[in-house]
Formats: C-alpha cells, sequence, structure tokens
C-alpha cells in the first residue's frame, strides 16, 4: 500500500495490465463463444424453425405448424407394421441402454483386473484401447463380415467341427441391432476402462491401507470404498456413452447393411434419411429436435444433480 | 457436453469453408464434376468422357463423393448450391433434377438442343425429366433397365433349364435349382434391391398398363387392387429361394454368387453386367441375360443424367462443350459398352456391344414405340424420393416379415403412399 502511494505512475500502469488480464479470458472465449453461439444454438433454432415447415426437398418458409410432430407422434404408436419411428425409438432404447450398461460394466471390470498391479499391463492396455481407435466403419464393416454365418464365425465353428453351432443375428433383421451393439460396445470399452483406470489411480493408497487394516475384504473395499469414489469417472463416462450411443450412425449402417426390413433404424439414421435422401426434411427436422429434447431430458436432470453435489 | 459441441462447431465451420471456395476465373477452359462413379468398372466408363474432352481442350475437375445410390453425393450437392457454388456438372437420378429446374439452379441449354435435335433422338419418357418449361437443362448419358435376369450358363445348362417366359416357369426353374442343390435366387436383402425386384414383380403380374397406372399415376384402386395383391403374393413365393444369409448383403455379392455359379440367378438391373465383364465373363457363353419373365417388350428404366447447373458466364463455353460431349454419339457409345447401359440416344450403333447389349438397345427402342417404356420406382423415375421410399420401406418390410400379409402390405402401402405425399 505504502509503496504503491509514493509512486503513483507504475500504479497505473499495473492496473492497465491487470485490466487487460481480466480481459484476456473474455476475449480468447469471445471467438469460440461465438461460434457456438451461431453454429450450435443458431442452427438448433433453424432446424426447430424448419420443423415447423413444410419444407421438403429444400427449405421453404410456409408454416404448417405442429404438423410434423403430429405425425411422428402418431407412428410413436404404430406397432403393427412397425412404423421406421417405432422402430428407431424401439431399437434406440435397447441399444443404448445394452450398450451403456455393458460398456461400463466390461470397463469397470477390466479396470479393476488390471490395477491388481500384474505384469506386462504396459502391453495389455493399448490392446484393450486400440480398438477406439479404429472407425466406425471399418469396425463395423469387420464385425459384419465376422458375424456373417456363411463366412463368419458360424463358418469356422463348423470347420472345426461344431456343427450344431448356429449364430445368424446379423442377417436377422430382429437380431441386427444386437450386433450393433455388440460392435459397439467392442470398439468403446477399451476407452471406458482408460477412463476408469485412470480414476482408479487417482484414488489415495492410503485410504485402501486404511480398510484393508480395518479388516475390509478386497469385494468390500471395491464395493463401498472405490467404486463410489469414482463417481465423477461414470459422470464423464456416461455422458461420453450416451453421446456416442445417440449419434451412432455409420455403425449401424455397415454393421446392418443399409437397413434391411427397416429393422435397424435408429433415430440418428431416421432423421438422416427423412432429411437428407427422403425429400422430408421439416419431418427430419422434427425428428432432430426430439432427439434433443430427450437428450435434454435425460442429461439435464443428471448433470444438475452430479455438478450440485459436487459443488457442495 | 461444451467440448462436443466447440468440434461440432468447429467441423461445421471449416465445411462451410471448405465448400464456399469460388471457382477461378483462370479455369475456363475447365469443367468440375460432381459424380459418384467411382468402383472399378463406373470410373472406367466415365474416363471415355473425361478422355474426349481433354481432346477438346478441356480440363476434367473431378468431384467424386463414393457411395452407389448417390445419397452422399447429393447432399453433398445441395450443400454446394446453396452456398452458391454449384459444380458446372452433376450425375443426377429423376425428380432430383426437376427440384433443381424449379428452383431456377439449372442453365438453358436449348442452343446445343435444337441445334442437335435432341428431342429426336432421346425417348420422350426421358424428356420429362431433361427439360422443364421445353428448356434442356440435363441430359442422359445412358439408360438402365432393371427388368433383368442374370444368370450363370454353366449352372442353367446342369440343371437343364430353359429360358422362362412367365412368373410360373420362373418359379419352375428356381425349384429346379434348388433341388440340384445351388442357391436359385441370389438377392442382396437391403430395401432399394428388393424394391428393384418388385418393380419386375409388379411389371410381370400386372403388366404394363397396370404399372402405369399404379406407380406412374398412384391411382388408389390401382394400388389397392387384387392385382397389387397378388404381386405382394408372387414377391412371397420368391422368398422361398433365397439363400438365409441374404439379409444386407450388397448387390455386387450377389451378383458375385452367380458368376462363381454359387447361385443361378439374381434380379438386377444392368449394371450388374459390369461386374461380370470386370471378372472376364462373356454374355451367351459365361452368364446369360433375359428379361424378367412375364416383362418382354417392357422396359422398367432409370438413366443417369449431368444436370447443367448455373455457372457465371465465363464458364458458359466449358460447360456447353462438356454437354456436347456427353451426347456425342462417340461417348454414349463407348461410355455404355464399359458401364453395361445401353446409350440414351437412340441413334447410336450398337456394333460395339455384346449379345446383352444389343438386346437392351432393341428392347429400348420397341418399348418407347410401344409405350411400354416407364420409370422404376425403386430408382425416383417414377415417382419423387419421398413416394419412392415410402414404397422401397413397405417392399423391405414385407420381405423381412414385418409386414405379415399381402392384404396388410397392400393397405400399408397405400398408407404409406399417402402420408408421403
Amino acid at each position: 500500500m505504502t509503496v504503491s502511494a509514493l509512486t503513483p505512475v507504475p500504479r497505473a500502469r499495473v492496473s492497465l495490465r491487470q485490466r487487460l488480464q481480466n480481459a484476456l479470458p473474455k476475449l480468447v472465449l469471445a471467438p469460440s463463444f461465438l461460434l457456438i453461439l451461431v453454429f450450435v444454438y443458431g442452427f438448433i433454432s433453424w432446424t426447430f424453425l424448419l420443423s415447423l415447415t413444410s419444407s421438403k426437398a429444400f427449405t421453404n418458409f410456409h408454416f404448417i405448424g405442429w404438423g410434423n410432430y403430429l405425425k411422428l407422434w402418431t407412428w410413436t404408436f404404430e406397432r403393427d407394421p412397425p412404423s421406421n419411428w417405432y422402430t428407431a425409438i424401439v431399437n434406440m432404447g435397447l441399444f443404448g441402454g445394452i450398450y451403456v450398461v455393458f460398456c461400463l460394466s466390461i470397463g469397470l471390470g477390466l479396470a479393476i483386473l488390471l490395477d491388481q498391479k500384474i505384469r506386462g499391463e504396459g502391453v495389455l492396455r493399448p490392446i484393450y484401447l486400440y480398438p477406439l481407435a479404429l472407425s466406425f466403419i471399418v469396425t463395423g464393416t469387420a464385425w459384419k463380415l465376422f458375424l456373417n454365418p456363411r463366412i463368419g464365425l458360424e463358418k469356422a465353428m463348423h470347420d472345426l467341427g461344431w456343427t450344431s453351432f448356429h449364430f445368424d443375428w446379423v442377417v436377422n433383421p430382429r437380431m441386427m441391432i444386437y450386433c450393433v451393439a455388440i460392435a459397439a460396445i467392442w470398439a468403446s470399452a477399451g476407452f471406458i476402462m482408460a477412463l476408469f483406470l485412470a480414476g482408479l489411480r487417482g484414488i489415495d493408497g492410503e485410504i485402501l491401507k486404511a480398510a484393508q487394516i480395518d479388516g475390509a475384504s478386497s469385494f468390500q473395499t471395491y464395493r463401498r470404498i472405490v467404486i463410489p469414489m469414482l463417481r465423477p469417472v461414470f459422470l464423464s463416462a456416461m455422458i461420453i456413452l450416451i453421446n456416442l450411443a445417440l449419434k451412432s450412425y455409420d455403425l449401424v449402417l455397415s454393421v446392418t447393411g443399409n437397413n434391411p426390413g427397416g429393422a435397424a433404424e435408429l433415430p440418428s439414421t431416421f432423421m438422416y434419411s427423412y432429411t437428407f435422401t427422403r425429400d422430408q426434411m421439416a419431418v427430419g427436422s422434427a425428428s432432430a429436435i426430439i432427439m434433443m429434447m430427450t437428450i435434454a431430458a435425460v442429461m439435464i436432470p443428471y448433470l444438475y444433480s452430479e455438478l450440485r453435489e459436487k459443488s457442495r | 457436453m461444451k467440448l462436443r459441441n466447440f468440434y461440432l462447431a468447429s467441423a461445421m465451420a471449416a465445411s462451410a469453408l471448405g465448400l464456399a471456395v469460388p471457382a477461378h476465373a483462370a479455369d475456363v477452359k475447365q469443367v468440375q464434376v460432381l459424380h459418384w462413379w467411382t468402383s472399378g468398372g463406373e470410373a472406367a466408363a466415365l474416363a471415355t468422357l473425361k478422355s474426349y474432352l481433354a481432346k477438346e481442350g478441356y480440363a476434367w475437375k473431378d468431384v467424386p463423393i463414393a457411395g452407389g445410390g448417390g445419397a452422399a453425393a447429393m447432399t453433398t450437392l445441395k450443400a454446394m448450391v446453396a452456398a452458391g457454388n454449384p459444380p458446372t456438372a452433376s450425375q443426377i437420378l429423376g425428380y432430383y433434377a426437376l427440384d433443381y429446374a424449379k428452383a431456377g439452379k439449372l442453365n438453358d441449354l436449348n442452343v446445343l438442343a435444337t441445334k442437335e435435335h435432341w428431342d429426336k433422338v432421346i425417348p420422350k419418357a426421358l424428356q420429362k425429366f431433361t427439360t422443364t418449361n421445353g428448356k434442356w437443362d440435363a441430359i442422359p448419358i445412358n439408360i438402365h433397365s432393371v427388368n433383368w435376369l442374370w444368370i450363370n450358363k454353366a449352372v442353367m445348362d446342369k440343371i437343364g433349364g430353359t429360358e422362362p417366359k412367365n412368373f410360373d416357369e420362373f418359379i419352375a426353374l428356381l425349384d429346379k435349382a434348388k433341388k440340384a442343390g445351388v442357391i436359385p435366387l441370389a438377392l442382396g436383402g437391403q430395401p432399394w434391391q428388393e424394391g428393384t425386384m418388385f418393380d419386375s414383380v409388379v411389371m410381370s403380374t400386372g403388366g404394363p398398363a397396370f404399372y402405369k397406372k399404379a406407380f406412374v399415376d398412384l391411382d388408389p384402386t390401382a394400388l389397392k387392387s387384387a392385382t397389387m395383391k397378388k404381386a405382394f403374393d408372387n414377391l412371397a413365393k420368391l422368398r422361398a429361394y433365397v439363400d438365409p444369409n441374404y439379409a444386407g448383403r450388397d448387390w455386387n455379392l450377389a451378383t458375385a454368387m452367380v458368376i462363381k455359379g454359387d447361385a443361378l440367378v439374381q434380379v438386377m438391373g444392368d449394371w450388374a453386367k459390369g461386374e461380370f465383364t470386370v471378372a472376364h465373363k462373356v454374355a451367351g457363353k459365361d452368364f446369360l441375360c433375359y428379361r424378367f419373365p412375364g416383362t418382354e417388350g417392357t422396359v422398367i428404366y432409370n438413366t443417369d443424367m449431368f444436370a447443367m447447373f448455373q455457372v457465371p458466364a465465363d464458364l458458359r463455353g466449358a460447360q456447353l462443350a462438356l454437354a456436347d460431349a456427353v451426347m456425342s454419339p462417340a461417348v454414349q457409345s463407348a461410355f455404355n459398352v464399359i458401364k453395361g447401359s445401353v446409350p440414351a440416344r437412340m441413334d447410336v450403333p450398337d456394333t460395339a456391344f455384346d449379345m446383352c447389349g444389343k438386346k437392351g438397345i432393341a428392347d429400348v427402342k420397341k418399348a418407347d414405340a410401344a409405350g411400354t417404356f416407364v420409370g422404376s420406382m425403386t430408382q425416383n423415375y417414377a415417382q419423387p424420393p419421398a413416394i419412392a421410399t415410402a414404397y422401397t420401406d413397405v417392399v423391405t418390410k414385407f420381405f423381412h416379415g414385418e409386414i405379415k400379409t399381402s392384404d396388410a402390405a397392400v393397405a400399408e402401402l397405400s398408407k404409406a403412399i399417402d402420408a408421403a405425399k
């Protein structure tokens, strides 16, 4: 205080620098903020606007109110024969549920096993992580060929002598979506493992030692101490997985071979095909808005509860 | 969440910038052509056009967007046109051309058309897609027809089969193959392939007048008629002759099954011939081409066209040169010999073509004269994409058993088409 009182000129300089320093984060963030404002929120509003029009191949601004939503709403209940939208929603539930649950459990299981200070962890870890490096098109095509009864797994089993082996899910429209889930789990479980492994490494060894001294079995330690402590990792894993599940598109098309029988429809494929190839842009836009609302309905309460807990 | 948004935003920004690169004024002797002819045979066919243009002194700037059927290419085209930077020309199918013409995005080619009398040499049915209000704005390079059978001759000889003349004979032939232990029908279980086969089944079941009434006029009574129900029943009969692993198979893999002799026959458009050619198989000796039984004398067509977009005036010369090249008999012959289709011009000699090509050319001429030259529903030449995809939806759901009876299929077909209108 006294120094600044004696030398007023440097003080002004400091305050200028300080002001600049205060403004710097805003300046740096401004471009990305602007981009997000236009390209994310701007386009969301644009999509919403389109969903209220009668746009077909090209955009038009002939507003028809909620007609497109009404169409989707009636399709939601058309079960026999299933409408594309009905199939998409059911498949999303099946695929998303299986994908998230299995990725989390396999990822956590692998991480715990790898965390037992075993030899060769450095070799094993990248092996599990590697599938993520492949693009979904490659993953999907490989799994499609691998699961194909005529050339893949079933034939290999028959050649080995197990002739009663039967596995034709990938060519059975009703079971196809499970094959997509298998391929998707294979691709991302390793990544989830890496997340959990990082979380496990971050846990203070002292706590584990204390538990050991108190006589907790290793199962109890994991069940009561370690897994609850991994909660933030669960949060990020869930966000990533739900996001991946919702936007999986290339994987679906490559595993199923362009959606035979309309049985492998997902909201993402529905949205794309109605918007771009079926010339029903308005219906596609409406489905995109519904997708967004659905994910918001799931994610916002979850984020809210998790983040509030953290700040407390 | 934020991070993802940011990636999304930057990806979108990047793609917007990438597409908005303006054409350079210096490239007036250059044509920029968007297409999806990227597979071996297709690319070879396109090379004939490229070299013709090169001789005329025009450079070819390729904009290939892979993906058979062109869905991805159409999306890219939409973005390029919306950004005000259309290509000189784009490969285009059916109603997509009309959409762009209606939106005023296409250029008038009448200067060339009147001089070269295109209206005399191009089938009238095709001119519906190439002209808008009397103005030529797109040009067809070929005519594909979808009502073909592709048969492995060795297998055919082995089972002692003869050309089936109607649907019942076709079923009898398939039975023979089944008894001999070969897969009778090579099918790729994808919506468009099943739809393409059903186009032929409907033509075979109801004849050209019914086909036109149902698919071109969308007459509700025809769509709900007993004939349509019978067509679905016939389609259901064919289901008994495919192998269990057909779902999701690509069309060229199904063709390969016929080429290798694992299967007897494939119902597919004449682009399948390109696969036989690449495998060094000779028409008449290694494989046979017949019209789908009961459709002799009719041609269910689709055609590949180039739409000519509004370009700056200095690029107009190059665009006209491209149009002239596409429409030249030399290119039409050379291109189609490789592609497996037949020339869109009716005055191109058939000397360079094989047996199937010669038959194709003759059939198109006959069908055009008799008024039995009709557009393929599945390939967007009978109806716009919204309705055509509603149709393939119903066909594929029926073929895979999601729609259980032909009665339900007929009801569902009218409903789906109404909803898509």
